[in-house]
């Protein structure tokens, strides 16, 4: 069953936002020329129908001013001002003060630390979790027959889970003495780090659990990709005496081509905004190890920072823009 | 590509195939030979799923049996203290109330105004149709982070920091949601609007009694994947919720966990098991449309 009839076969899931959006009105609105033609000479029902629509857009365009536009460019206004939280009911006494905010963001040595944690952890966190995802779609499209949906439905589990009371459960999990991590390994001969207390682990233990958490969105959507490449392509590659890597390599890969940039695209701008993680974990410790970027704006928020939050939040959704479309200009270049 | 023409003969080339090397594992064989990639599977999947059991299990344990070293899997003496703590000592009866209010509300709004403006964007011509689209568009990429600081002053001169409204007046509309009821829409066929008018319906009643009962799997999809966000969401009620009356179980169990409970082994498990278990509830109910609105749509 297709939720969405708009948007057709294997490049699906890759539609949505990212892919044309301004190019998008265009191609979709050719209903509004055919059938306006044939409805224009009546007059007021074409009248009718713009009221009736207004009156359809207008919830949701005043909610959507006041509380998505409005923020996204007053964000960008408070940046370039000296607003604190004591400016919050007079809102006139703050003065513009240019680019200040952004510098200071980038010179302070604990932002770079978060932005260089944050880097570790999508660097490392999106390769493993894509990894982990292909693997277990793989193995579950192609590789077992029986006993599919509750393998699915179990690495599933963890993405619907609060990151919450996700954290506070692995934050026992990865205890050092006593914890069911390091007793697991004991059992097996190996002596467990001390993982979030010592700063050359604390981040590893993050990725660990982030990539535990999300592979299962990955997953799914690697498979219904893959359920989108046809069977007969796989058997041709066989008779040509292609082998299940190659076959994988050259047949699959290509195909999936799409799928894996949107997951990739999606990943990466979910894991540069962690924040749960060290918020409930280790509050950015063992030695700011694992401060990161959201963590850090969101202790600048807390201290009344609030015009410095906000550059901190718009260099955030830069790297965001920025890596997103690296990603697609490296995907589309090799198709 | 080569294969493209190779797969012509479909008919006779996987037959040929499958008699020369019979069963090659493919399509998936039910040979015997697969079992190491059920063991690794079975392996995988305890390690997915223990994490949860564990927690389960550790929230009818004493405080003292959670500190024993090595750790126990099933309870010696299973008891509901932790929970009885949880909902008598502190009021986790309110913050479950708080965010069963708040995800209700914000399902709702998101059910009835993005399918308003989807509607209207899929089958109308309006003056300011291509404006709006394009506006919903490029904000469907925006993170939340960048919003919430002057979201908050907003809110805060609205006077709605630490009430309920302020907690969901923010999400009760979403560019996905309108891009989701909008694609779904689109599919729709638009023969159902002109049958609707020359019936004599009006406009708005076309949308209401006619387009919305259709747009089913569409709802139960979007309504799904905006209560768990809404469940789960956590940086706004946390910024927004400053007294406890007002917190939400995400916020609730982020302070106690830090805060002065947070060596609270028993209470924490139990905390965690309040936060999960309802949504893994809700989740095994209607696990088949969870999955395909995330096949389908791509976001969580």
């Amino acid at each position: 069953m297709t939720a969405q009839p708009g948007t057709s076969g294997s490049t699906g899931p890759v539609t949505p936002p990212a892919a044309t959006p301004p190019g998008r009105p265009d191609d979709r609105s050719p209903r509004g020329a055919d059938t306006g033609g044939s409805r224009r000479p009546a007059g007021s029902s074409a009248l009718r129908e713009g009221r009736a629509a207004w009156i359809l857009a207008i919830p949701f365009c005043l909610l959507f001013l006041a509380f998505t536009a409005w923020p996204v460019v007053q964000s960008l206004f408070m940046s370039i001002t000296d607003t604190r939280s004591r400016d919050l009911r007079k809102p006139f006494s703050v003065n513009i003060i240019g680019l200040d905010n952004f510098t200071k963001a980038l010179s302070d040595p604990l932002f770079r630390k978060a932005a260089a944690n944050t880097a570790y952890f999508v660097l490392v966190g999106m390769p493993l979790t894509l990894v982990m995802a292909l693997a277990a779609a793989v193995a579950l499209d192609k590789g077992i027959t029986r006993f599919r949906a509750a393998f699915r439905l179990g690495f599933y589990l963890p993405v619907i889970t609060s990151i919450v009371a996700v954290a506070v459960v692995w934050r026992f999990l990865l205890q050092d003495p006593g914890g069911l991590i390091n007793t697991a390994l004991g059992w097996v001969g190996i002596t467990g780090p001390n993982w979030l207390g010592d700063p050359k682990w604390s981040m590893p233990s993050m990725i660990l659990m982030a990539a535990w958490r999300n592979f299962g969105t990955a997953m799914i959507i690697f498979l219904a990709g893959l359920q989108a490449v046809p069977a007969e392509l796989h058997e041709a590659a066989a008779i040509d005496g292609a082998g299940a890597w190659k076959r994988f390599r050259y047949v699959t890969m290509p195909l999936l081509r799409p799928t894996l940039l949107f997951v990739m695209v999606t990943t990466a701008i979910g894991y540069l905004q962690f924040f749960e993680e060290p918020f409930v974990m280790t509050k950015g410790g063992p030695l700011n190890s694992t401060i990161s970027l959201s963590y850090y704006t969101y202790q600048q928020f807390g201290f009344g920072n609030y015009a410095l939050a906000s550059a901190m939040s718009y260099l955030i959704f830069v790297v965001i823009a920025v890596v997103t479309a690296i990603q697609f200009r490296l995907l589309r270049e090799r198709t | 590509m080569a294969v493209d023409t190779a797969s012509r003969p479909s008919g006779s080339a996987p037959a040929r195939a499958r008699t020369r090397k019979p069963r090659s594992g493919m399509v998936g064989s039910s040979q015997a030979g697969r079992w190491w990639l059920y063991a690794i599977l079975v392996v995988a999947f305890i390690a997915v799923v223990a994490p949860f059991v564990w927690m389960v299990l550790g929230s009818f344990k004493s405080e003292g049996e959670l500190r024993q070293v090595p750790p126990t899997w099933l309870p010696e003496s299973a008891s509901l203290d932790n929970y009885t703590q949880l909902f008598d000592k502190l009021s986790f009866g309110q913050f479950f109330t708080n965010s069963i209010i708040v995800a209700v509300v914000v399902t709702a709004g998101n059910l009835v105004f993005c399918s308003m403006l989807g509607y209207a964007l899929a089958m109308l011509d309006f003056k300011g149709k291509k404006l709006i689209f394009t506006a919903v568009m490029t904000t469907l990429m925006i993170p939340g982070v960048v919003t919430f600081v002057p979201l908050f002053v907003l809110v805060a001169n609205a006077g709605l920091i630490d009430t309920l409204p302020g907690l969901f007046l923010p999400f009760l509309v979403s560019p996905f949601g309108v891009f989701l009821m909008r694609q779904f829409i689109l599919g729709l066929p638009k023969d159902l609007l002109d049958a609707g008018r020359v019936d004599g319906a009006g406009e708005l009643r076309i949308f209401w009694r006619i387009i919305l009962p259709l747009c089913g799997p569409a709802l139960a999809t979007l309504g799904i994947l905006t209560f768990l966000g809404s469940w789960n969401n956590f940086l706004w009620p946390l910024v927004v919720a400053q007294s406890e009356d007002r917190y939400t179980l995400p916020v609730a169990l982020a302070l106690y966990s830090t805060g002065q409970n947070s060596t609270n082994y028993g209470l924490l498990l139990a905390g965690a098991t309040v936060v999960i278990v309802p949504i893994l509830v809700v989740f095994l109910v209607f696990q088949k449309r969870f999955i395909e609105g995330i096949a389908t749509t791509g976001l969580k």
